[in-house]
C-alpha cells in the first residue's frame, strides 16, 4: 500500500475511533463552531464603528477571514500529530513506536488523529464565505475559484509548516511549546486583515518570514480583481500561494535535523 | 555470520543538570551544564538465527538502550551492529520490516479500535501480501486465543489478554527477530505461562531468533539457553544459566523435618540457614560434602520424617552475581 493511500487508511481509522463517541464528537464540533465564531463578531464590530479600515469594507476584511480560517481549520485537522508531538509522543515514548513501523515518521504523525470537532472552524469560516460573496460581491468564475483553492492548498502547507516546526522543537525541548502558538494562532488573528493596515516591518515578516501575506492577502486580491495599493505586481498576486508550499518544505528540512538528534539522545 | 552482531558497543548520554526551583529553570535556558552519562560501555555478542537469548541485569544497567539500538531507535556513540546484514540506525525503515517488538509497557495498539481493525491497519503499514496476512492472522489467533477479543475495542482488554493481543500485533509480518522488552511484567500467573509457552513454540517451532529483557527469573529458568548479564553498561556473562549459577552459587540446601525437636549438628562445612522447633535448613558445598554422604551420617545419628534438596532460588543467585559484581542500581 502507498504512503498516500496508508494515509487515507489512518483518517478512515481515526474517524472510526471518534464514531465510538458519537455525542462528544457532536457536542465539541459545536463547541468549537461557536467558540470561534466569537471572532468575526470582533472584526464586524471594529468595521462597524470605523465604516471602512485601510480602504477595506466589511465584506472584503470577510472574504480573508474566512479564507485565513478554511486554510487553518483544514490543516489543523491534518496535523495534529505534530501539534501534540512533545507531549503525546517525545515525553510518553510513544514516538518509539512509531519508529518501529516502517514508514516515515511524518507520514504516520500526520495521520494520527484527525478531529471531526475541528470541522466546527472550517463550517463558521465557510459560512461567513457566503456572507462575504453576498456583501462584496464576489463573482466566482472559474478563475476566482481556482486561485481560492490554489490559495487554501498553499495556506494549508503554510500552517502545516508552523505545526512542524513546532514538533521539531520538542526534540530539544517539551517546554515552553506555547511560544508556537504565537505562530499558529496568532497567524491567523495576523492574516485576517488586508496587509497594507501593517507597518512597514511587519508586512516584510508576513510576506518573507512567515509568508501569510503570500496565502491570503495576495491571492485575495487577485480574486477581487484589484490591484495590489502596496505595489506588488498583478502578475505576482495569483502565483504568491506557491511561498506556503516552500515554507512546509522547508520545515521538513528543519524536522530531519530533529530527528537525527532524537536517534543520538533518545530523548 | 551471525544473525545479530554488537560489536564494542558504546553509548554516551549527555544529561543537562539543573539547579532547582524557578531561578535553576531559568538559568537551565542560558547556560547548561552537561553531565555524561555511560549507559553502554563496551558490550559485545552475537547470536545466531534460531536462538533464545535473556538479557537481565538491575534496572539502569543499558538493556533498554541495547535493545533500543538493535531495533533502530537510537544511534549509539561507538561500536557496531548488524541485524541480517543492516545496520539499524542508518536503514531504520528496511529493518523494522524485518523484526518484530514488544514493549510490556506500551502498547502497539489502537486504544478505541476493535483488535482486528488494529491488525487490519498493521497489516497495511508492513505492507503485508492479503493472501499471506489472513493465513498468518489466523494462525496467530488460533495460537493465542484471540478469537473471542477479536471484535472489542483494545480498551476494554485485560492486560493478559491486551499482551496476548500484542504479540500477534508485533508478529502478523512474520518477523524472523522478535525483541522482548519485560514481557511479562505485571502479569497474573496464566498470562505469564501463556506468554512463556508462546514465545517457546515461536522459537522451537518456527525458529524465530528472540532477545527478551526481563526482570522476572522465571521467564529465564522457563525460557532461555542463554543469558547475558549487564551490569552498569558492561557485559558481566554470557552463557547457559546453568553454569552462572555454579560460578556464582555452587550451594545445595537440605530442608530436613526431624521426627523429634531439632538437633545441633554441628557438622563442619555446613551452616544452618534457618531453624525451626522441629526443623533445619542447611547450607553446603556439594563438590566438598557429596550429598548422599551427608544425609547419610544425618539419617545414621537422628530420627528424620522427611528430607529434600534444592538449590538456591533464581532470584537469589542473581542478587548474589550482582553483589560481586557491584552491579546494583547506581
Amino acid at each position: 500500500m502507498n504512503a498516500l493511500a496508508l494515509y487515507g487508511r489512518y483518517i478512515i481509522t481515526s474517524l472510526r475511533a471518534q464514531a465510538q463517541y458519537p455525542t462528544a464528537t457532536l457536542m465539541l464540533t459545536a463547541g468549537h463552531c461557536a467558540a470561534t465564531s466569537i471572532e468575526i463578531l470582533c472584526v464586524f464590530a471594529l468595521f462597524h464603528r470605523f465604516g471602512s479600515v485601510g480602504g477595506w469594507s466589511f465584506g472584503e476584511a470577510a472574504l480573508f477571514y474566512a479564507l485565513v480560517n478554511i486554510m487553518f481549520s483544514l490543516a489543523d485537522l491534518l496535523s495534529r500529530g505534530f501539534e501534540v508531538f512533545g507531549t503525546d509522543f517525545v515525553r510518553t515514548g510513544a514516538f518509539d513506536r512509531v519508529l518501529l513501523r516502517p514508514r516515515a515518521a511524518a507520514l504516520q504523525l500526520a495521520g494520527y488523529e484527525v478531529r471531526l470537532s475541528r470541522l466546527g472552524r472550517l463550517i463558521q469560516a465557510s459560512i461567513v464565505l457566503v456572507f462575504a460573496t453576498n456583501l462584496v460581491p464576489i463573482t466566482w468564475d472559474a478563475r476566482a475559484v481556482a486561485i481560492a483553492l490554489w490559495a487554501v492548498a498553499g495556506g494549508i502547507g503554510l500552517f502545516m509548516g508552523i505545526m512542524v516546526l513546532q514538533a521539531t522543537l520538542a526534540f530539544w525541548t517539551v517546554d515552553s511549546l506555547e511560544i508556537m502558538n504565537v505562530l499558529s494562532y496568532g497567524g491567523v488573528q495576523a492574516a485576517q486583515y488586508p496587509l497594507n493596515i501593517y507597518a512597514a516591518w511587519f508586512r516584510r515578516v508576513l510576506t518573507f518570514g512567515l509568508p501569510l501575506a503570500c496565502v491570503a492577502y495576495y491571492p485575495v486580491l487577485a480574486i477581487l480583481r484589484r490591484p495590489d495599493p502596496l505595489g506588488a505586481p498583478d502578475w505576482l498576486l495569483p502565483l504568491a500561494p506557491i511561498a506556503g508550499f516552500a515554507f512546509l518544505a522547508l520545515s521538513f528540512v528543519v524536522w530531519r535535523t530533529g530527528m537525527a538528534r532524537y536517534a543520538s539522545t533518545g530523548s | 555470520m551471525p544473525q545479530i552482531l554488537v560489536e564494542a558497543l558504546a553509548k554516551t548520554y549527555r544529561v543537562a543538570e539543573r539547579a532547582p526551583g524557578l531561578t535553576g529553570a531559568m538559568l537551565g535556558l542560558v547556560r547548561r551544564r552537561w553531565r555524561e552519562v555511560h549507559a553502554l560501555a563496551d558490550v559485545s555478542f552475537s547470536l545466531e538465527a534460531g536462538e533464545l537469548l535473556a538479557f537481565i541485569g538491575p534496572n539502569g544497567a543499558g538493556k533498554s538502550t541495547t535493545v533500543k539500538i538493535l531495533s533502530g531507535i537510537l544511534r549509539p556513540s561507538s561500536g557496531r551492529v548488524e541485524v541480517d546484514g543492516l545496520v539499524p540506525y542508518e536503514d531504520r525503515v528496511r529493518h523494522v520490516a524485518r523484526i518484530g517488538v514488544v514493549f510490556g509497557q506500551r502498547s502497539q495498539l489502537w486504544w478505541d479500535l476493535p483488535v482486528i481493525d488494529g491488525f487490519d491497519l498493521l497489516a497495511d503499514i508492513y505492507r503485508v501480501e492479503p493472501e499471506r496476512y489472513r493465513r498468518r492472522r489466523d494462525e496467530l489467533v488460533a495460537m493465542l486465543r484471540l478469537e473471542p477479543l477479536l471484535d472489542q475495542p483494545v480498551r476494554q482488554l485485560s492486560l493478559g489478554q491486551r499482551m496476548r493481543a500484542e504479540f500477534a500485533a508485533a508478529l502478523l509480518h512474520d518477523p524472523a527477530i522478535l525483541f522482548l522488552d519485560e514481557p511479562t511484567i505485571g502479569l497474573d500467573a496464566p498470562s505469564k505461562l501463556a506468554v512463556r509457552d508462546f514465545v517457546r513454540r515461536l522459537n522451537r517451532e518456527q525458529g524465530v531468533t528472540v532477545l527478551l529483557t526481563t526482570h522476572d527469573m522465571h521467564d529465564v529458568e522457563a525460557l532461555a539457553e542463554r543469558v547475558i548479564v549487564i551490569g552498569q553498561g558492561r557485559l558481566l556473562t554470557d552463557g547457559p544459566f546453568e553454569s552462572l549459577r555454579a560460578s556464582v552459587l555452587a550451594e545445595r540446601r537440605l530442608h530436613i523435618d526431624f521426627a523429634g525437636a531439632a538437633p545441633e549438628l554441628g557438622i563442619p562445612g555446613v551452616t544452618v540457614r534457618a531453624r525451626s522447633e522441629r526443623s533445619l535448613e542447611l547450607a553446603f558445598d556439594p563438590t566438598k560434602i557429596p550429598t548422599p554422604k551427608l544425609i547419610a551420617d544425618i539419617t545414621a545419628r537422628h530420627a528424620v520424617d522427611d528430607i529434600h534438596v534444592d538449590e538456591p532460588a533464581i532470584e537469589e543467585v542473581i542478587a548474589r552475581f550482582y553483589d560481586l559484581h557491584d552491579a546494583g542500581e547506581a
